[in-house]
């Protein structure tokens, strides 16, 4: 499958779970914390579900806590994708 | 804050109102005195293999502008309206919630149906593409108490919090444990109630209650106490009101529209067993409990079944208690349809808009009272007079009856009262 970018984890924050008033989606996103973008666990859990749906890559729970950032999800799903 | 203003009957400082005829309570009001009805098509879904294809609507309300971007995904219809009712509640009265002790503020809600729009999305996605496919929101969206807990969430107000769910008397029975909240030391309570269940998940269940109106044309699907009553229309929406401890409310001069003296709520005997029905007894204790007498009492608004046995029985306990047309009296929700969890709050808020403007809104539709409904029913035209307590009935599915009081703010000794003239 294709790799996924920041645009992708983009639009599927929005589709999936809105965005905070306080927050641009736009900005370098990169490495900031979900929490910090306005995000809480349920949020996140939501965004994996739509990634094993849409590319096929499952985010076991264990994992997606660890996952805190866009990059990490990203980076994280690349590897997985490849190794799938 | 003395053992007197923890006593006196609390007050509604804020009220919000999402309705099929008016979206906010100005729109609401002009259209409930003009008689303008929202009752028409259901458009929300096809409803063409449904016996019923009316309702009341809330037709301008769009989530994207009403309900924040985090907010609106997570939620069913029925909090997007809660929450936006809830907000102009609030900004009415003027509190500025991130300045008050959180734990002093309690929000109550009433609901009947929950996120049932939601819920079937998610169960469609369930049974035909798998549990991965079940979003994580359904798990804090459909449950009764999200729309409670979500207002609780966005305005930080972390006192007592529940929800009520007695299908149409919900709204009162929220209102009845938000005074007790304020009894208990709550600052202010967000009560009332809203609902949304228009979608063919929740049309059925409701069908089922077989009162629901089959009739097409939007000007006689719904007629209560009239001859030719066949069932009523559901509806969606509600209204949230903003109640204050009495000393909280006048400290700060605020505009209070009338205070709850007066709640009580009773159960129906089994179906079969002979007894009476409890509307009566209800209506008589929540007087009693205002320490008011029928004679004091200017305007009843009724639950308004529409349907024959149920309007009679009605008319029976007002007719019982006050006489035969002896007492105004007004169903406004001909121009809604039922509204469910937020049917009773609607009401009470339009009571409370009744007082404050010293005018009673018509019931629409109706031409011809039915035997046995000798009421002095309010038609077709408002009737300008001062209204310093008026009664509110309800009845919910399953047995339920509530009835509320709500009388005129007396003018504070301070002048802290603002008049009528505000709206």
């Amino acid at each position: 499958m294709d790799k996924i970018n920041l645009d992708d984890v983009r639009r599927l924050l929005r589709e999936c779970a809105g965005v905070d008033d306080a927050v641009d989606l736009d900005d370098d996103i990169a490495h900031r914390e979900f929490t910090d973008l306005g995000y809480d666990s349920l949020a996140v859990l939501e965004v994996t579900a739509r990634i094993q749906q849409e590319y096929g890559v499952k985010v076991p729970e264990d994992d997606a806590h660890l996952l805190t950032t866009p990059i990490k999800l990203v980076e994280f799903v690349n590897t997985r994708a490849v190794t799938a | 804050m003395t053992a007197g203003t923890a006593t006196a009957a609390p007050v509604v400082t804020g009220v919000g109102i999402v309705a099929p005829n008016g979206l906010g309570t100005e729109a609401y009001w002009s259209a409930t005195l003009a008689g303008r009805s929202g009752i028409g098509p259901l458009t929300r879904f096809d409803p063409g293999r449904y016996p019923s294809r009316l309702a009341g609507e809330v037709r301008d309300f769009d989530a994207a502008q009403q309900v924040p971007s985090r907010l609106a995904p997570q939620t069913d219809r029925w909090t997007h309206l809660g929450l936006a009712a809830a907000a102009m509640a609030i900004d009415d009265a003027g509190i500025e919630p991130a300045g008050l002790p959180e734990y002093e503020m309690a929000v109550v809600t009433a609901s009947s149906s929950g996120g049932t729009e939601f819920g079937q999305r998610e169960i469609e996605r369930l049974w035909s593409r798998g549990p991965q496919f079940v979003g994580a929101y359904q798990s804090i969206a459909w449950f009764y108490a999200a729309t409670t807990g979500q207002i609780s969430i966005r305005h930080g107000m972390r006192g007592p919090c529940g929800v009520i769910c007695s299908e149409q008397a919900g709204g009162l029975d929220a209102i009845g444990h938000a005074r007790r909240l304020i009894r208990d030391n709550a600052r202010l309570v967000v009560t009332g109630g809203t609902d949304a269940s228009l979608c063919p998940y929740g049309l059925t269940a409701q069908l089922s209650t077989g009162r629901i109106s089959e009739r097409a044309d939007p000007d006689r699907a719904y007629l209560p106490f009239d001859a030719d009553a066949c069932g009523y229309v559901p509806g969606e929406g509600g209204a949230i009101l903003l109640l204050e401890r009495a000393g909280a409310a006048s400290g700060r001069q605020a505009r209070g529209y009338g205070s709850v003296a007066g709640y009580a709520a009773t159960f129906d005997p089994p179906p079969d067993s002979g007894g009476q029905p409890g509307l009566r007894r209800a209506a008589e204790l929540a007087l009693a409990d205002a320490g008011v007498a029928p004679h004091d009492v200017d305007v009843v608004f009724a639950d308004a079944a529409g349907v024959p046995e149920l309007d009679r029985q009605e008319a029976a306990a007002i007719t019982a208690l006050f006489g035969a047309r002896a007492v105004p009296v007004t169903a406004p929700k001909t121009m809604t349809g039922r509204l469910y969890g937020g049917g009773a709050a609607l009401d009470a808020a339009t009571a409370l808009l009744a007082i404050h403007h010293s005018v009673i809104p018509p019931t629409t539709a109706v031409r011809q009272l039915a035997d046995g409904c000798d009421l002095d029913l309010v038609l077709g035209e408002p009737r300008f007079q001062a209204v310093k307590c008026a009664l509110v009935l309800a009845r919910g599915w399953g047995g339920f009856n509530s009835a509320l009081v709500l009388k005129a703010v007396d003018p504070t000794p301070d002048g802290g009262s603002d008049g009528q003239d505000q709206s």
